[in-house]
């Protein structure tokens, strides 16, 4: 799939953005704080509802303005959609498909389908363990959209139990006696979460060993994923055995179930919930030790690289390319991390990338170049792409 | 912001459900506007829901005497109670006149993270009423969302050792969603289709 067309309105520092896009690698270029990474942020958030910089909304809208609009022409399948995206912080987002509204914005999740990879990536490797629940999720509902509510009905009820477990302390009479209603809704959706995430790193797992090794080069560690959960699981946290049968949803409710009862007492004490997949973690394994915590700097980043390019091979093994996207990330890169980087980019039906100079990023993707300064993005003049040929017209205007 | 009165009004229209600070701007310039007896048949309206309005002492529908017009009427079997989170479910059912029996109105939905536990609602009120040996079917018909589910899954618990047949709306109905904007056709299947829940 490829975006065809971006626009953003009263996006972080854009007041208008308007521009033609074409398959292939597209290099946007600008001085610091031009708007580089703003744009393909809001990339990003067409596929995940998110930004990969902040978890809240509020800093996506323009100050002085009280809603962003994101929209975008993306082919898919041999067919345009128009995808539109209008952020209200504190509020409910509204979406529109083909100028359809959607019942939920939820419902957008896994028709635009981005990779993208950044310097916040890193914390994949070295930050705390929701950022790698996040990414799971993320990649997640982008494979099997249904999910989507799945994970957000979760969510709900662990703020319901987690409310009641708060209250239960102090609480009059048979507070209590709800809880067990709030048991079977999270430990039935923890099933199917559980049971999800667990699939989905055994899928992954051979292409973050097969990325790492071509991005590190010979000689290198392996690299494994694992799964350490709240319930006991065989093999809990080591490296995935593909020969290993993976336990269905209801087998991990019932565990969950079991679980959630032994630790009963020790919940009602913390007046919070203990057990289920909020508390997991993807353990990252370099060679015989946990990336996190051991690895040096250069390990870390090229699993943090390893494991977006995993991501790619995936989806794109899914049946169709997901948009590739690559924010400031090459200046940080040696050569050879630069070279097998480049190649997957190059291969990629769209590439977007942003570099503070054109000479950060390799040659092989310097194909269609986009100026970002003062507010506008301008296309380059060079070898004429079709799409900007045909259409006579780069990007447009600015505040 | 406004000067003293206006910025009350605005206040206190923006408190309103489902008025955000841009529509109670609005709505406040429209009444400053508008003829002021028109303001005043408002005024007069809101003093009467206030004033007349109260709930009934069967259901805690909303009623304008002591018991609601459907508690009242005789045509309505007393065998079946049909339970609904607010009055605007009851306008919602009857709407698809599937229903005969009558209701009970809990006032809302087990919600921890509102504060809102089985006490707070008239769950004790529908144990006395099913006591009374009359009733022989319970339909639960809270909205089909995580907190309506709750409360469905407590109640049906709660009723078990009554022996009466415990039925929950059937599946059909948009999930996450609302009963009021549940359309007609949708609801009245889902009542037709009504499921027993063995307790
Ligand atoms: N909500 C907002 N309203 C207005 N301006 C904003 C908002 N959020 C961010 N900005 C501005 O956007 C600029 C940063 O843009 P961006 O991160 O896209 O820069 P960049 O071109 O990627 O730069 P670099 O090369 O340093 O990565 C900053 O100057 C910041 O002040
Ligand atoms: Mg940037
Ligand atoms: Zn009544």
């Amino acid at each position: 799939m490829y975006l065809r067309h971006l626009q953003v309105g009263h996006f972080r520092s854009w007041e208008s953005a308007d521009l033609a896009l074409t398959p292939g690698p597209t290099v946007l270029v600008g001085r610091n704080g031009q708007g580089k990474t703003n744009l393909v942020e809001a990339v990003g958030y067409l596929a995940t509802l998110g930004s990969h910089r902040v978890s809240a909304d509020a800093p996506l809208v323009r100050h002085g303005a009280s809603q962003a609009v994101v929209r975008a022409a993306l082919r898919r399948d041999d067919r345009e959609l128009l995808v539109e995206v209008e952020i209200n912080p504190g509020r409910a987002n509204r979406v529109r498909v083909n100028r359809a509204p959607l019942p939920r914005p939820r419902e957008l999740l896994g028709l635009v389908r981005t990779v993208l990879f950044a310097p916040e990536d890193l914390a994949l490797v070295r930050g705390d363990p929701a950022e790698r629940r996040r990414f799971l999720d993320d990649l997640l509902v982008s494979r099997t959209p249904r999910l989507a509510g799945v994970r957000s009905d979760y969510d709900r009820v662990l703020k319901q139990r987690n409310a009641l477990l708060k209250t239960a302390k102090l609480a009059r009479g048979n507070a209590l006696a709800t809880l067990d209603v709030w048991d079977g809704h999270l430990t039935e959706l923890g099933g199917q979460l559980l049971a999800a995430r667990l699939q989905l790193v055994a899928d992954l797992a051979p292409y973050v060993a097969e990325s790492y090794a071509g991005v590190a080069g010979p000689g290198a560690d392996r690299a494994a994923l694992g799964y350490s959960s709240s319930v006991p699981l065989a093999g809990d946290g080591a490296p995935v055995d593909p020969a290993r049968v993976l336990p269905g949803a209801e087998e991990l409710a019932a565990a969950l179930r079991e679980r959630v009862a032994e630790r009963r007492k020790d919940e009602v004490d913390r007046g919070v919930t203990l057990v289920g997949p909020h508390r997991d973690d993807l353990v990252l394994h370099l060679g015989p030790a946990p990336a996190k915590g051991y690895a040096s700097h250069g390990e870390s980043w090229s699993f943090a690289l390893a494991v977006k390019l995993a991501c790619f091979a995936l989806l794109r093994a899914d049946g169709d390319d997901p948009i590739l996207v690559l924010d400031d990330v090459f200046a940080e890169l040696d050569s050879g991390r630069r070279a097998a980087l480049a190649e997957v980019a190059r291969s990629a039906e769209q590439t977007l990338i942003t570099a503070a100079v054109a000479e950060d990023v390799p040659a092989v993707l310097l194909g269609t170049r986009v100026q970002i300064a003062d507010g506008q993005a301008r296309i380059l003049p060079g070898e004429p792409t079709e799409e900007s040929a045909a259409t006579g017209e780069a990007g447009v205007d600015g505040g | 912001m406004y000067e003293g009165a206006v910025q009350d009004l605005i206040d206190e229209l923006g408190r309103l459900p489902g008025v955000g600070p841009k529509s109670a701007q609005r709505i406040a310039f429209h009444l400053l506007a508008a003829e002021s007896t028109d303001v005043g048949r408002l005024v007069a309206a809101l003093q009467r829901v206030q004033a007349e309005v109260r709930f009934c002492v069967t259901c805690h529908n909303v009623a304008e005497t002591e018991q609601c017009r459907i508690c009242r009427d005789p045509r309505r079997t007393l065998d079946v109670i049909c339970v609904v989170e607010e009055p605007k479910d009851v306008v919602a059912i009857e709407r698809t006149r599937e229903f005969k029996g009558r209701y009970h109105v809990l006032g809302g939905a087990i919600s921890p993270i509102e504060g809102i536990g089985p006490d707070d609602l008239k769950v004790k009120e529908l144990m006395t009423r099913l006591m009374d040996g009359q009733v022989t079917e319970l339909i639960i018909a809270t909205d089909p969302n995580l907190e309506g589910e709750a409360t469905a899954a407590y109640l049906a618990r709660l009723v078990g050792p009554l022996g009466l047949a415990v039925s929950r709306l059937a599946s059909g109905l948009p999930v996450g969603g609302d009963l009021e904007y549940a359309d007609e056709v949708t609801l009245g299947r889902a009542f037709e289709g009504r499921r027993r829940i063995d307790a």
